[in-house]
């Protein structure tokens, strides 16, 4: 009896502990790992030398690094100020009480499911001047027509924007859609009665009540963004030249192409500052608007 | 004259039919308070009046306008819910000036409307809060002054004290109250409390599955209801409602009542409603109110009649104010309403007082009260 109540006691330690060790290693140890080789002359293969924080400052004075942080900031901008202001519009139309919209809703959240690869290739091809729109458009008589963004070096960033954004605000809506449907009924009979237009009770009253909601998604879309590489890779590849490279693309070809493992560790350390800086202060807010009553 | 008139209102969502021929009027300075349990339509009737809901057909006139197809804005209306509906993301201040920013009103005239209605309520103090750092009821009244500050000609209430805890909701109906009385504007109020109702009313409309099943004055539908369901529903604790045959006692009628393991027991009844000769020798329902029913030192000496009778009691709960005893007649408890320190005890006979005037006859199959 007293073993058995100590085995019911220890049982959901044990459960766990397997899961618990291996993300330490896998997670947490190799964070650890990877800041320490940040700080080593690691070339092709991990060494152990100490530089300090040499590579650190060899990161920051590579144009290479420096074009992938300006096209991340285009591209997070753009990533998260579309498909928040998509998502949310999508969220407003849909409800509206429309009809089939048990149908259309799963329409706009499916890209979603696919893997950020399969959108990728898929816009690659779509957006593919020799196969995709434009020679569509010049099968069908548009000769004229051209759209060759992604093979432009100014414009390619624009078209990794537009598979993200294909990709994710269906998922904006998907949230924005769930807070609007927590706006008690009636506030708005409250507003009508106030006087207020549909768009007025939007403006003035529901879009600041889905504050939380933009939080949520803001810090979604930008850990998305930040982390974003297996679209860029089946994209672009980074190019034309390095028209596309973001952080993660730089992270990966400086640390297991370039056999410059100590710099690509340090941008890897830049990246999660990046993601905590985001992280961090939204969990402080949600944990401590928890505790209110 | 009528202020308020309601008529024929129907309204049905596809075939399914929510206030089936509802007609109403109440006159200017008047309060209204819609009641019935939950589902009944009454929030629905309230809704339709404000605008927030089309009727299917009939009509509703506000001094003498009808205000069907108008904008809830322009029906010249206030309205205060349960939720209080305030806007989240505004003060206090914001919440009650929003109305007159969409409409226009300058600056300085907003303030002071404020100031107005802050000092009124005695929210002045809270002007800079936002909704969520207040209690339950601040809310409330801050949900009144949106209301207030339009000045409307009539205030619509959606149960505004039901989210209330049971102290809090007392001191805000008199609160309601003594704003009535200073403000004179017309109110319709729905609740499915019958209290709030007995209190706060004028007129009180009791609806049932979207039918009105009485209209009138507080003592009226207290006193002389007109079926079953309003007896039974009117009345905290509620009416008793037993089952009582009538026999012919020469030209006059008894009611005999069952009681348990003994004779039954028959009160004459001088002053019997005309339409009850009809029953004579068949059962209707007799329904007195616990006030009615009391010992024999408690009668009321303004009584007309005053039956009296031998009940073996059940139970006895001593509420401080009243004592109240149980016991059994025509096979169903009955509650009396006794003086606080009445001598009675459980399990013993005590000798209880019918006041006859206030005794209420049904028809058992149709309920409708027998006149």
């Amino acid at each position: 009896m007293d073993n058995r109540s100590r085995l019911q006691e220890l049982l959901p330690k044990i459960v766990l502990a397997p899961s618990l060790i291996v993300v330490l290693i896998f997670v947490y140890g190799f964070i650890a790992y990877t800041g320490f080789l940040s700080m080593t002359d690691s070339k092709m293969l991990p060494s152990y030398g100490f530089v300090g924080l040499s590579n650190y400052s060899k990161l920051w004075a590579l144009p290479h690094w420096w074009r992938a942080i300006s096209n991340l900031a285009i591209f997070a901008s753009l990533y998260i100020v579309i498909s928040s202001v998509l998502g949310l519009g999508l969220a407003i139309l849909l409800d509206q009480k429309i009809r089939a919209e048990g149908l259309l809703r799963p329409i706009y959240l499916y890209p979603m499911a696919l893997s950020f690869i399969v959108t990728g290739t898929a816009w690659k091809w779509f957006l593919d001047p020799g196969i995709g729109l434009e020679n569509t458009m010049h099968l069908w008589g548009w000769d004229s027509f051209s759209f060759t963004w992604i093979k432009d070096r100014n414009y390619a960033i624009y078209c990794v924007v537009i598979a993200a954004v294909w990709q994710s605000s269906g998922f904006v809506m998907a949230m924005f859609l769930a807070g609007l449907r927590g706006v008690d009924n009636e506030i708005i009979k409250a507003a009508q009665i106030d006087g207020a237009s549909t768009v007025t009770v939007y403006r003035r009253i529901i879009i600041p009540m889905m504050r939380p909601v933009f939080l949520s998604a803001f810090v979604v879309l930008a850990h998305l963004a930040i982390k974003a590489y297996d679209l860029v890779v089946a994209l672009t590849g980074g190019g034309p030249g390095q028209a596309t490279e973001l952080p993660a693309t730089f992270m990966y070809s400086y640390t297991f192409t370039r056999n410059q493992m100590g710099i690509g560790a340090s941008s890897a350390i830049i990246m999660l500052a990046m993601i905590f800086s985001i992280i961090i202060p939204y969990l402080y807010s949600e944990l401590r608007g928890e505790k209110r009553p | 004259m009528s202020f308020l008139r309601i008529e024929h209102l129907r309204k049905s969502y596809g075939s399914l039919e929510i206030l089936k021929d509802i007609s109403l009027e109440i006159e200017e300075g008047g309060f209204l308070v819609l009641v019935g349990p939950s589902g009944c339509g009454k929030s629905t009737l309230l809704n339709s009046i404000a605008g927030l809901e089309p009727i299917t057909s009939g009509d509703i006139l506000i001094n003498d306008k009808s205000v069907v197809g108008l904008h809830p804005s322009k029906r010249d209306i206030a309205m205060v819910f349960q939720s209080y509906a305030l806007y989240p993301n505004m003060t206090v201040g914001g919440n009650i000036a929003f109305g007159m920013e969409i409409r226009g009103v300058p600056k300085e005239e907003r303030e002071a409307s404020i100031q107005r209605v802050a000092d009124m309520l005695q929210i002045g103090h809270l002007l800079d809060r936002k909704p969520s750092q207040l209690s339950g009821g601040q809310r409330q009244r801050v949900a009144m002054g949106r209301a207030l500050v339009r000045d409307p000609q009539v205030f619509l209430f959606d149960e505004p004290l039901s989210n209330l805890d049971a102290k809090l909701r007392i001191d805000m109906r008199t609160e309601i109250k003594r704003l009535h009385a200073r403000m004179g504007t017309t109110i319709v109020y729905v609740t499915h409390d019958q209290v709030e109702a007995m209190t706060l009313a004028t007129r009180i409309a009791v609806l049932k599955d979207g039918i009105l099943q009485q209209f009138g004055s507080p003592s009226e539908i207290y006193n002389n209801p007109e079926n079953v369901f309003v007896a039974d529903f009117m009345g905290s604790p509620a009416m008793n409602l037993l089952t009582a045959r009538v026999e012919a006692d020469g030209s006059a009628l008894r009611v005999s009542l069952a009681r348990d393991g003994g004779e039954p027991l028959r009160l004459s009844i001088p002053n019997a409603p005309s339409g009850l000769s009809n029953y004579a020798g068949k059962e209707v329902l007799f329904g007195i109110r616990p006030e009615a029913l009391t010992d024999m030192d408690g009668a009321d000496r303004n009584a007309g009649s005053i039956g009296e009778g031998d009940c073996l009691i059940e139970v006895v709960e001593p509420a401080g104010s009243d004592t109240f005893a149980v016991t059994r007649l025509g096979g169903k408890e009955v509650v009396a309403r006794l003086r606080a320190d009445a001598d009675i005890r459980a399990g013993e006979t005590s000798r209880l007082a019918f006041n006859l005037d206030k005794v209420v006859y049904f028809d058992p199959k149709t309920e409708q009260r027998i006149r």
